[in-house]
This record gives structure tokens, C-alpha cells and sequence, in this order.
């Protein structure tokens, strides 16, 4: 068996970037899910979509290159492509919830295997911070999340039920995990490719859900 | 045609009352009427609601936040009221925590969509953001071709402080790239609209019918950004 190691963030959103396919209007969320934009597969053309009203931008500014008037969802300086677009919050809302995009990429604190997800608020503290993650769990076409496997203390977080008040029920498409890939499925979470070391058993042992394990379980992909 | 034109960000806003409502867009610092309200700021106005996409950052340059830390605002109608992360707890979360502020948390397409039926003159609409979560719990709910949605009423507006890119004398406004955010909504829900402009502000006629953003009947009062205002 391999050595076990947990996955990078960078191997995770890449992973679920390698799904992403020729044409899709893809919307990326604040912080780890930035990063799937940086997995390059020449064979197929996406288009960025930020909720701030910028459609078809390019890639992270370098040093030089910034336009203080553009920036993505995470206020990242990024590069026009030929072909972009800029419209108002209403009309980039109006493409979420109108069904224009093809996936988004979202953090989470808990996910559950009926497809529950849960990243805006914790009861113990006074508000919560939505931006437009409801509105694009209620109106992209799929939605698909990265996040760790567990909290810093080792706490479970693909549930059977979420305990934070939820995000939007039953959109959750895909997961990617430093673990593992896994789907949705009515019957549950399955567990379709694991990270290298790590067996079912050692896997479900870091999960309250019950996983499925498909025979044709497979080791994580880095490239496609 | 009537003169829009107004020499200073302070005389722009000298008459804003106490208790209004204040519609202030941006989105990343980008699209932010630093100028305007700095000038609020300087004015004193207090008692005030604001409708923004969030109630400050933690950096150093005038937005809303600069105006709930001086003790300003009232009420926060906004998409994040609490930090995002612990590095990035704001005046207001300091104050909200200790409920020396109120606020209202609506989803951010919600919120635009709110601002665009004030403007639009629409009794409200229902939408699928939020179902099944406690944000939609005492909302009017209805089912439409198999999908449930909550109603959304409009959110008006006294004040909007509005940053542009280019304007004419009419009023009509132009916006650069990602600044356009939500400032055509806010000129729009807004019964004074009051906008800081950064280029000259040209002869009516000069800029091309075909490319403007927010109609001059929307807009009350220009101001140019002079050359040691605000520039991010």
C-alpha cells in the first residue's frame, strides 16, 4: 500500500476541476475553491463567473497587471480574457438563479449525505456571513464542495444530519475531501476515489455518515 | 436642463437628515463612494439604516464601516453580518456582538434583487434562495411549477451614494468593469441619488446614448473626485 498522506488543497480542487467540462459556466466561491482555477486542460474552454458581475475573466493578476476596477468574488485582482463581460448584481443573480451556471464551488463546515450543506452561520456566534451562497446553492445546476474531512479537533463533518443550520437542502453534487472524492447518491455518500493510503475502513472511521465503498473503488487522481 | 453639478463632496450631502436610509454599493472595495461618505462621515448624520453588501473591512479606507464605528448607523441591512474569519472581525462585529447596532442578513442576490423591484416599482417576488434554511422561517411561502419560493419585498431607498466611472451633465452614468457592482441598482432604488464621479464630468451629448448604465433622470447630484480625494 502507498504511504498515506491527506491531500493537498491544491490536489483537491484540482480534482474536482478535472470534472468541469468544455463550456461550463463554472463560479467559483471565496478562498479554497479559488484555487481550481488554477488546474489548466487545454482540450476544453470554461468560462468564469463571478457574483460580483464579471463573466469569462482570466487569471490572477500578476505583479503589473492589476486594473484596480476588476476583481473576482474573493477581491482578487484577475486578468480580462477576450470575450468577458460585466453586468450588474442583479443580472449576475439573475444568472444564478436563472439556471446559467453549470457548477459551483463552495466551502462548507458540514455536509450531510442527503445532500444538506451548512458554511454560513454558527449558532454560538451572533449573525452569519451568506454573500450569495444561498443564491447559488438554490440556482446552479450542481453544486460541489471541498472542505477538510474533519474540524481542527478531529470532529466529524460529512453527517448523517447537518447541526448547523444549513445553506440550502439537498443540492450537494460532489465533495471533495483531503481524504477521498465523493458523490451524492440517494442512498448516500459513495466514496469513489481515496487518498493514497488510506483504505474504506480508515475513511469511514473519520465519518459519522455511512459510506458506500462501489467495488470499483479507486485510487485519487491527480491529473485527469 | 437643471444644474447637477456640485463643487464639494460636503455640499453634496450637507442636507442628508438624521434616521434615513442610506443605499452605499461596492463589492471588494471596488465601486465604493469613499468620498461621499467621508463627507457623511464629516456631516454627523446619526440614526441612519444602510443597505450594503457587507458593514465594513478591517482595512484603513472610508466605507460604510467608517460610519458604524463613529456611531452613525442604526441598522445594517447587509449579506454578512458576522466575520468571515476570526483575522477579519470589524467595528461593526465588535458592536453587533454587543448589540450596540442592528441588522437584517439577506442573502446577496436577494438583496440585489430587493433594491432592483424599488426601482422597478414591483409589491415584491418570490424566490427559491433561502427555502428550507432559517433565513426563509415567518416568509410568505409559495409553490410555483413544483418549487417552492419565498416572497422578498422591495427595498427602497432616501439616500444612494453612488461612485462612477464617467458622467454627463443629464446625470448619465457609465461604470468600468467590476465597479459596476451594485451602484446602477442603488442609483435606481435611491429617491436622492448623489454620485462622486472619477473623470470630468462632460457636456450632455458627449457621452454615446448607446453605452450608458444608469439614466441621468436618475441621478440628483455630481461630484467630480478631485485630485486629493479617494482614489481606491
Amino acid at each position: 500500500m502507498a504511504e498515506k498522506v491527506k491531500l493537498e488543497r491544491q490536489a483537491m480542487c484540482d480534482r474536482l476541476a478535472m470534472e468541469f467540462q468544455d463550456g461550463w459556466i463554472v463560479n467559483l466561491g471565496v478562498g479554497m475553491p479559488t484555487l481550481c482555477s488554477n488546474y489548466s486542460d487545454s482540450s476544453r474552454e470554461i468560462i468564469n463567473h463571478a457574483e460580483n458581475g464579471v463573466i469569462g475573466y482570466g487569471p490572477l493578476a500578476k505583479e503589473g497587471e492589476e486594473d484596480r476596477h476588476l476583481v473576482n468574488a474573493g477581491g482578487q485582482k484577475v486578468v480580462p480574457l477576450p470575450g468577458m463581460a460585466c453586468v450588474h448584481h442583479a443580472d449576475s443573480f439573475m444568472m444564478i438563479r436563472g439556471g446559467m451556471i453549470d457548477v459551483t464551488v463552495m466551502g462548507a463546515y458540514e455536509v450531510a449525505e442527503n445532500g444538506d450543506f451548512a458554511n454560513w452561520r454558527i449558532p454560538s456566534r451572533k449573525g452569519g456571513g451568506i454573500g450569495g451562497a444561498m443564491d447559488l446553492a438554490a440556482g446552479a445546476k450542481r453544486v460541489f464542495i471541498a472542505m477538510e474531512h474533519t474540524t481542527r479537533d478531529g470532529a466529524a463533518k460529512l453527517l448523517k444530519k447537518c447541526t448547523l443550520p444549513i445553506t440550502a437542502p439537498g443540492v450537494v453534487k460532489m465533495l471533495v475531501t483531503d481524504l477521498g472524492l465523493f458523490e451524492i447518491t440517494p442512498e448516500g455518500f459513495n466514496l469513489v476515489e481515496h487518498a493514497p493510503g488510506w483504505s474504506p475502513e480508515e475513511i469511514q472511521d473519520q465519518t459519522e455518515a455511512k459510506l458506500i465503498i462501489p467495488d470499483d473503488l479507486k485510487e485519487f487522481r491527480f491529473r485527469s | 436642463m437643471k444644474n447637477k453639478i456640485y463643487e464639494t463632496m460636503d455640499a453634496s450631502v450637507a442636507d442628508i437628515p438624521d434616521g434615513v436610509t442610506i443605499l452605499s454599493p461596492g463589492f471588494s472595495g471596488v465601486g465604493v463612494p469613499r468620498n461621499l461618505l467621508a463627507a457623511l462621515n464629516r456631516q454627523g448624520a446619526k440614526n441612519l439604516t444602510g443597505v450594503s453588501n457587507n458593514a465594513g473591512t478591517i482595512d484603513e479606507n472610508v466605507d460604510i464601516g467608517t460610519l458604524v464605528e463613529a456611531g452613525q448607523m442604526k441598522k445594517m441591512i447587509c449579506a454578512f453580518t458576522a466575520a468571515t474569519h476570526p483575522s477579519q472581525v470589524t467595528p461593526f462585529t465588535r458592536m453587533y456582538n454587543n448589540d450596540e447596532i442592528d441588522a437584517e442578513l439577506v442573502p446577496q442576490g436577494t438583496l440585489a434583487e430587493r433594491l432592483r423591484c424599488a426601482a422597478a416599482g414591483i409589491g415584491g417576488f418570490y424566490t427559491p434562495t433561502s427555502v428550507g434554511t432559517e433565513l426563509a422561517e415567518g416568509k410568505e411561502h409559495r409553490e410555483f411549477n413544483g418549487r417552492m419560493h419565498v416572497l422578498e419585498l422591495p427595498l427602497p431607498g432616501d439616500y444612494g451614494l453612488i461612485r462612477a466611472w464617467k458622467a454627463d451633465t443629464a446625470g448619465n452614468l457609465v461604470f468600468r468593469l467590476t465597479q459596476r457592482n451594485f451602484n446602477p441598482l442603488m442609483a435606481m432604488a435611491a429617491t436622492v441619488t448623489i454620485v462622486e464621479v472619477e473623470n470630468d464630468i462632460v457636456e450632455a451629448g458627449e457621452l454615446d446614448p448607446d453605452a450608458i448604465h444608469v439614466a441621468g433622470i436618475y441621478v440628483d447630484r455630481l461630484v467630480r473626485i478631485p485630485e486629493d480625494g479617494i482614489w481606491i
